[in-house]
């Protein structure tokens, strides 16, 4: 074991773990959950339209000389869905411009990506070589929350660009419904956090779930740690944060294109939208794209508003309390299960927000486009303005 | 005139658009729990068939139609295959030896072919025959990988024809 000393040295040590959760959350929670989310999104809304889904493609055994095919509910369809769309043909019209048409799928599916690099999710598995946990996030940056909005309005970009480079009506319209929308929301989006800011003092995400932790989740402000406690100024904030929330939600299915607002790529009016010049692989990536972009959000959301990968009197990775107790008598749990328990709780919390914009999906008939831009301009903004300066006059006058 | 439409006046919950968002999200999860416990309107297609459920009139693939001796009651006059819409039918008739049972008609079809692609199935063929050979029967899954697979010959036709016995006058009330 000497040999792997060499692990233990700060620097080598901050890059291996680095490296292994990259790896983790590219390949061991993103990928899984786009192939899930959408094998979800069509299993979802056909249960809600009273139809079973995909419910054939199973495990092949017959080719491995079985009787049956045992049908697994349809779960092979997750597999089944990329294989087809990696095998068909790659078609590029002539008349596109080559390189922005390449590059765009690609400038669609990187930026969400980025984005899950500051979120926190989980708490801590090792204890690094200088004492400290080592903490469930990429890089725990500072200016968590900015780099977020920074990074995912670039997805614009690639729509944009699809639209353009396509040299087509249709996607370059939707193309240009995509910016504009993107900078309406945006808007409404950053100035419905701000209330987050406000009460917690920081926009480093961590900090923010760590802030959550002790006092409570933003949207439901009650805190177990050290016992039951609830501070009644608090009363007053939560229907305000309720408000912020509601905000921030709306305007992240307008970000990530999702249903009702996603105008760039109605079909009834656009054809197909941004994306009507593309096949195959490059139409798969936009997919990818806008489900890791709706994972990513979820994300957003849950470490905002829900406590991150917190759930109450469940501990984090360092296990020094329980059940809101600073406690002793279970230390011999191991940290690492509790930090195990904080990924999938965080993971949950995902789900079931992906399971909510998949729910909305196909219950919300979509936005007329100046329905669309009236919401943004009229009602958000000014909303999300006015409840920043109520949440700080919360906290000047009833905050004692 | 101008017909002047109202607008209807919205009460406040209904100008807020989010009970009625509620609301909507209420219908559609009741559904999907409803239909997460097995209750879907969904029918399984290949095993389960419309077979039973289509009406008598129903007008599915064309085919030929044997009588109740195994006689092959079409004599190749070729007036399906002159009246088919969109040249569906080709015919090459044949005539029946002397020594055949059936001597006594003329002609027979060598072979007879429906290209499933083309037809449309208006039912003109089964209205013109006149010896009441070709039925446009319930069948409606018709599948293939190619296009030749498309192509019913005279087999095909027969088999999924089968056998109508007794006199079929169409123009009477027995039709
Ligand atoms: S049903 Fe109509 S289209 Fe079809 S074979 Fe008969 S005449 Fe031709
Ligand atoms: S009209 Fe009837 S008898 Fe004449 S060729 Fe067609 S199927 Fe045969």
């Amino acid at each position: 074991m000497d040999s792997l000393n060499f692990l233990q040295q700060p620097i080598v040590f901050l890059v291996w773990t680095s490296i292994l959760k990259t790896l983790f959350v590219l390949f061991g929670a993103i990928l899984p959950l786009v192939s899930l989310s959408v094998f979800a999104e069509r299993k979802v809304s056909a249960f809600i339209q009273d139809r079973l889904g995909p419910n054939r493609v199973g495990a092949p055994a017959s080719l491995l000389g079985f009787k049956k095919d045992p049908h697994l509910w349809g779960f092979g369809q997750m597999v089944a869905d990329p294989i087809k769309l990696l095998l068909k043909e790659n078609f590029i019209p002539n008349s596109v411009n080559k390189f922005y048409y390449y590059i765009a799928p690609k400038l669609t599916m990187i930026p969400p990506l980025l984005v899950l690099a500051v979120i926190p999710f989980g708490s801590s598995f090792l204890t690094g070589p200088d004492g400290k946990p080592v903490q469930m996030v990429i890089a725990n940056i500072d200016v968590g929350v900015l780099y977020v909005f920074a990074v995912s309005s670039l997805g614009v970009y690639g729509i944009v660009l699809a639209g353009w480079a396509s040299n087509s009506k249709y996607p370059f319209l939707g193309g240009i419904r995509s910016s504009s929308q993107m900078i309406s929301y945006e808007l409404a989006l950053g100035l419905s956090v701000v209330p987050v800011f406000l009460i917690c003092g920081t926009i480093n995400l961590s900090q923010i779930v760590d802030w959550q932790i002790k006092n409570g989740w933003l949207i439901f402000p009650i805190s177990v740690v050290g016992g039951v406690h609830f501070e009644w100024w608090r009363l007053a904030l939560i229907p305000l944060m309720g408000i912020s929330f509601i905000i921030f939600l709306v305007s992240m299915f307008a970000e990530t294109n999702r249903t009702p607002f996603d105008l760039p790529e109605a079909e009834q009016e656009l054809v197909g939208g941004y994306h009507t010049e593309y096949s195959s692989m490059g139409f798969a990536l936009f997919f990818l794209g806008e489900y890791a972009a709706m994972i990513a959000g979820s994300g957003v959301i849950v470490t905002l508003f829900f406590g991150g990968w917190s759930l109450p009197w469940i501990p984090d990775g360092t296990s020094t309390w329980l059940f809101g107790l600073e406690n002793h008598v279970w230390s011999w749990v191991p940290g690492a299960f509790w930090g195990f328990v904080n990924i999938n709780v965080f993971f949950a919390k995902v789900c079931a927000f992906i399971f909510f914009f998949i729910w909305v999906r196909w219950t919300v008939p979509r936005f007329r486009y100046d329905q669309l831009m009236r919401l943004g301009w009229i009602y958000f903004f000014e909303i999300a303005l006015a409840n920043i300066f109520l949440v700080a006059a919360v906290l000047v006058y009833l905050k004692p | 005139m101008a017909l002047v439409v109202q607008r209807p006046k919205l009460s406040l919950a209904e100008k807020l658009y989010l009970p009625a968002v509620l609301g909507g999200l209420m219908l559609t999860i009741r559904h999907f729990f409803k239909s997460l416990g097995g209750k879907t309107e969904t029918m399984q297609y290949p095993e389960q068939k419309w077979d039973d459920k289509l009406p008598e009139w129903y007008r599915g693939a064309p085919t030929l139609v044997a009588d109740e001796w195994g006689r092959e009651r079409c004599v190749s006059c070729q007036l399906c295959e002159f009246i088919c819409p969109p040249r569906a039918i080709t015919i090459t008739p044949e005539e029946i030896p002397r020594t055949d049972v059936w001597a006594k008609v003329e002609k027979r079809p060598k072979e007879f072919e429906i290209d499933m692609i083309r037809c449309i199935y208006c039912g003109l063929c089964e209205e013109v025959c006149p010896e009441q050979a070709i039925f446009l029967r319930k069948d409606y899954a018709i599948t293939g990988y190619s296009r030749a697979e498309m192509k019913h010959n005279k087999a095909k036709l027969y088999e999924l024809g089968g056998v109508m016995p007794d006199v079929i006058n169409k123009w009477n009330d027995q039709k």
